[in-house]
Order: C-alpha cells, then sequence, then structure tokens
C-alpha cells in the first residue's frame, strides 16, 4: 500500500529552484529515509508535504492514501494522520510539557503522556510540570517533540533529522525510538544527512538540488552518497543537474 | 451579610476566586465594594485600617511580622456606573512580610472607573509581594489607573503580578516606581489582552539604587482588533554592581497596534542593564507546530496567546 506520492513536483522560493520536478512514493508501514547533503532540499521537501505557508508547490501533485492532498491546510492534513517534528521545534512561552503533549492525543490521558515520556527517555515526574520554552536543552525539546509524534499516533511521521543536536551517545537512544514510532504502526519519513541513521530505514532515497539522484536500500544508496555525494564538488547547484545524474538513476 | 456583599461573593465566585476563605479566621481579608467596607478580617501582626471616603476608601496598613497566609483584598463596583479611589499607605516593617491576593471585579461595567494610589515603604529584611487579578465584563466601560510608589529597604524583595485576562481592558493606565535599596529585589510583571477599541499604557519603573540591588520588569501583551498598547518599562541601574533586566513581548492580531519602549539607564561603572522586545503577530513556526497535531490555525494562535498570558 502506497502511503504517500509525490508525482512530479516543483517548488520555487523567491529565485531558488529548491525542488526540482520531484517525484517519491513511501511504502506503508515502512521506515522510508530521505538522504542529502546540506541544503539539498530534504527540510523543504518535508514542509511542503505537512502544508507549510509558503511550501506550495508550483507544479506537481501530493497524494495521501490517495487522496489528493496538494492543496489542504496543515491541520487538514493532520487529521487525516499526517505529522512533522521539525528540525528545530518551536518553543512556547507558558505551555507545558503535558499540555503541549496532549494537543495532539485524539483522547487525552495522563498515563498516555506519561508512556509517550518514559518512551523518550524523560521521567515524567520532572517534566510534565516544565515549560516547553527556552529552559529546556534542544536534546530534551528534541525528546518532547518525539514524545507528542508517539502521542499523536500518526499514520505518517515525518521526521525532520531527528537526529540534529543530539548527541553521539544518545543517538542510540533516537534510533530506537523511531523504530518503536514505526512498531506501533506509525510509517516514518526519516530526513537525514547521516547516513548510518538513514541505515535503520527498509527503504531510502538520495535527495541532491531538490530532486532524487537514487533509491534502494539504505546500503546501497549510503554507499553511493559516500563515494560520490561527500567528495562532489557540485553539491547542491540544480543547473549542474545534468552532471550529477549522468548514468546514476 | 448584606446583599452587596453576597452578590460581591457571587463575582468574586465567578471570577474564580475561592469564597471559603472568607470564613477563615486565620486569613485577613477585606472586601470593599464602591466606597464601602463590607467585610474585614485581621490577623496578629497585621493592621489594617481602612476609612470610607465619598469616592472610595482611604487604607492604611501596616505590617509587623511575617504574616504566615495570604491576605485576601476584594475591590469592585458591581452597578453599571461608579467610581471607585482606592488609596494605600503601607508600611512593611523591618524583618515583617506580606503576600497579597487582590481581586478587582468590574463585571456590569458601562461606565465605571476604578483608582488605585499607593505608597508603600518596605523596610530592611522584609518582603511584600501583590498579586492583582482583574475581572471585568464585556462591555469595555472601565477605567483603571493604578498608581504605585514603591521604596524597598536594604535585603528585602518586592514581587508584583499584574493580571487583565479576563473580559473587556477598557482604558488602562498604569504607572508603578520604585526605588530599590542595598542587595534588594525587585520583579514586576504584568500581562494584559486587550481587544475592541481597548487602550492599554503601562509604565513600570525601577531604580536600583543600592549596590548588589537586582531588577526584573517583565510584560506581555497581546491585542486584537481595534485595541492599542504602549508598554514603557524602564530601569535605571545606579548602585554597585546593581544588575537589571527588561523583557518586554507583544502579540499583535487584527487591526491592533502595539509600542515597546524598553529604557535602560546605566550611572555605574560596575553596573548592567540588559533588555529584550519583541513586538509581532504570533510566531509562524508555533502555530504550524500545532496545526500539525490537528488544531485549527485560530486554536493554535488562541492556545499561544493564553499560555502566555497564564
Amino acid at each position: 500500500m502506497k502511503i504517500l506520492k509525490i508525482e512530479n513536483v516543483t517548488l520555487k522560493l523567491g529565485e531558488r529552484q529548491v525542488l526540482n520536478n520531484l517525484s517519491l512514493t513511501v511504502e506503508g508501514g515502512t521506515i522510508h529515509s530521505i538522504l542529502g547533503p546540506n541544503a539539498a532540499g530534504k527540510s523543504s521537501l518535508s514542509y511542503l508535504i505537512m502544508g507549510s505557508s509558503g511550501y506550495t508547490p508550483n507544479t506537481g501533485k501530493i497524494y495521501f492514501l490517495d487522496k489528493d492532498i496538494t492543496n489542504l491546510s496543515i491541520s487538514e492534513r493532520a487529521r487525516l494522520g499526517i505529522t512533522l517534528a521539525w528540525q528545530e521545534p518551536a518553543r512556547f512561552e507558558g505551555l507545558n510539557v503535558k499540555d503541549y503533549i496532549s494537543v495532539g492525543m485524539k483522547e487525552k490521558n495522563d498515563f498516555l503522556i506519561k508512556s509517550v515520556l518514559h518512551k523518550v527517555l524523560l521521567e515524567p515526574r520532572d517534566y510534565l510540570n516544565r515549560l516547553v520554552d527556552k529552559t529546556l536543552s534542544g536534546g530534551e525539546r528534541k525528546r518532547i517533540e518525539l514524545a507528542s509524534v508517539f502521542a499523536m499516533r500518526p499514520k505518517l511521521a515525518i521526521l525532520d533529522e531527528p537526529d540534529s543536536g543530539i548527541d553521539i551517545l544518545a543517538l542510540d537512544n533516537i534510533v530506537e525510538m523511531i523504530k518503536e514510532l514505526n512498531q506501533q504502526g506509525t510509517t516514518v519519513l526519516l530526513i537525514t544527512h547521516r547516513e548510518e541513521v538513514a541505515e535503520i530505514a527498509n527503504y531510502t532515497s538520495l535527495i541532491c538540488s531538490g530532486f532524487i539522484v537514487k533509491e534502494g536500500t539504505p546500503q546501497e544508496v549510503g554507499r553511493y552518497f559516500k563515494e560520490k555525494c561527500i567528495p562532489c564538488p557540485s553539491k547542491n547547484f540544480p543547473d549542474q543537474k545534468d552532471e550529477i545524474t549522468k548514468g546514476e538513476k | 451579610m448584606t446583599q452587596d456583599y453576597e452578590l460581591m461573593l457571587k463575582a468574586y465566585t465567578d471570577a474564580g476566586g475561592k469564597p471559603d476563605i472568607f470564613k477563615e479566621t486565620n486569613i485577613a481579608h477585606l472586601v470593599v465594594h464602591k466606597n464601602k467596607v463590607i467585610g474585614k478580617n485581621l490577623v496578629k501582626g497585621l493592621v489594617l485600617e481602612p476609612k470610607e471616603t465619598p469616592k472610595g476608601v482611604d487604607i492604611y496598613l501596616k505590617v509587623e511580622k511575617k504574616i504566615e497566609n495570604p491576605v485576601h483584598l476584594c475591590f469592585g463596583i458591581l452597578p453599571k456606573e461608579g467610581i471607585q479611589e482606592i488609596n494605600i499607605k503601607a508600611k512593611i516593617e523591618n524583618n515583617s512580610g506580606i503576600k497579597l491576593l487582590a481581586h478587582c471585579v468590574f463585571p456590569n461595567a458601562i461606565k465605571v472607573v476604578h483608582k488605585m494610589d499607593a505608597d508603600i515603604e518596605i523596610g530592611d529584611n522584609s518582603y511584600y509581594e501583590y498579586n492583582e487579578f482583574h475581572f471585568h465584563g464585556e462591555d469595555g466601560g472601565v477605567e483603571v489607573v493604578p498608581k504605585a510608589r514603591i521604596k524597598i529597604g536594604k535585603n528585602s524583595h518586592l514581587v508584583t503580578n499584574f493580571s487583565l485576562v479576563n473580559g473587556r481592558v477598557g482604558v488602562f493606565d498604569l504607572d508603578y516606581e520604585t526605588e530599590v535599596l542595598d542587595n534588594s529585589t525587585l520583579d514586576m510583571s504584568a500581562k494584559i489582552y486587550g481587544y475592541g477599541k481597548d487602550k492599554i499604557k503601562i509604565r513600570e519603573a525601577g531604580l536600583l539604587k543600592g549596590s548588589n540591588s537586582r531588577g526584573v520588569i517583565k510584560s506581555r501583551v497581546a491585542v486584537k482588533d481595534d485595541a492599542i498598547s504602549e508598554i514603557i518599562n524602564e530601569i535605571t541601574a545606579a548602585g554597585e554592581e546593581s544588575r537589571g533586566h527588561v523583557d518586554c513581548v507583544e502579540i499583535i492580531q487584527g487591526n491592533a497596534s502595539a509600542k515597546a519602549v524598553p529604557i535602560v539607564n546605566v550611572l555605574n561603572e560596575t553596573a548592567k542593564v540588559t533588555h529584550e522586545a519583541a513586538i509581532g503577530s504570533v510566531d509562524k513556526k508555533q502555530i504550524e507546530t500545532l496545526m500539525a497535531r490537528g488544531l485549527e490555525q485560530k486554536q493554535a494562535i488562541d492556545l499561544i496567546v493564553s499560555k502566555m498570558l497564564r
């Protein structure tokens, strides 16, 4: 079952062509990683799928469970079962962790809130009443973002660089959390620029210059990324697209 | 129990207050309707002498020890029209302290004026905490004018929290001036939500006169429709090693307008004052984060604003 289908999407932000006739299919129940260097268009792709303002495609269509969602609002997409965990999650003055997590829950209950905090290795009694503001560290805020995604139980969770700002010791925890999220029935679209994180996926798409350069198993794509992308001198210049794609897709 | 007293308690309860505290003999309270004192209870160490005047009540307050329980004040005008002038002279003696919870209720106001003018002296090694919550009706017919001059002795603390987030503001003009001596702290905060044609003006000023004195002035204001706000937060650091911070956030929606004037004066080379001010619409990323959890845009904005003003 295809949960997400993106067809020939282009996105221009100002004068810059950010997504370039991009097509992508995500199978339901999987972890699908989007790997790519910085400024390849990964985050723009995640905002476009979520429907953020300013990220409506110039051309192309987005389908979620066969429904055309290209012109739906963020709220409408969320109610269909899509959510996004931002790379740098927003902070809120006066909003505590308990209330923040409960925003996306269909049925509010304290037991579930505590249980999702346990999943992200935060002790509920220390965090339920903490404010989701600048008093939290970057790592704590990322975990709370993941907890709120767990609590929402979405059909599709877009995780934009969940590993960024996380120290190497905590990386294994984050990876386990993503796997658990997938095991609870959520399809995960995992955006990352680290091939070792992309490796936990069932399938990987490599993005460069706003289009998909290569797709396959995480190992195949990871190898390609190491050999071709890391040394590549033409990172993310759309006008050199032909050079980049020459004979590789 | 007079009818006015019963009605004031009802308004106080409707506003979220807990009327049972007025039955507690170990909790001091004062209830004033227009210019009538209709309820009063004292505890040991607290002198509270209200004197009715033609337009309000003059209150003499003396605190002779650290008062264990918060003291509750309730001021209000229940009819649609009226004036209430509250003049307070307060003296917190050395080694003493008091926490005041004041509820001001004007649920039916069409043409109501509530003025408060306070002179407060806090002695050494003492504290004074004043929390004022306003509950207004939906007509916006209230003019609220609180003025205070507060002197804080050595090794003492002042906390003020002003909240007007229930009902229309009407016209609001707050002016608090404070003076802080050695090793003492000042912490003033105001939270207001204006809409319709509400007019909000806040001036909170702190003079950090003593060495090692500290001061924080914080304002959180949201305005929508045609409401306007002007916030002046002022800290002058004159004392040796004194430190101050001014923090103002104003959110505007619709045709509302907002102005923030942070004033920082440093008169001593060892002193330091910082300030931050932000005015604008609700942050887009905050809204979209909540929408991505299923809230509509309006619900997301309401949640963000209400939590900021909480």
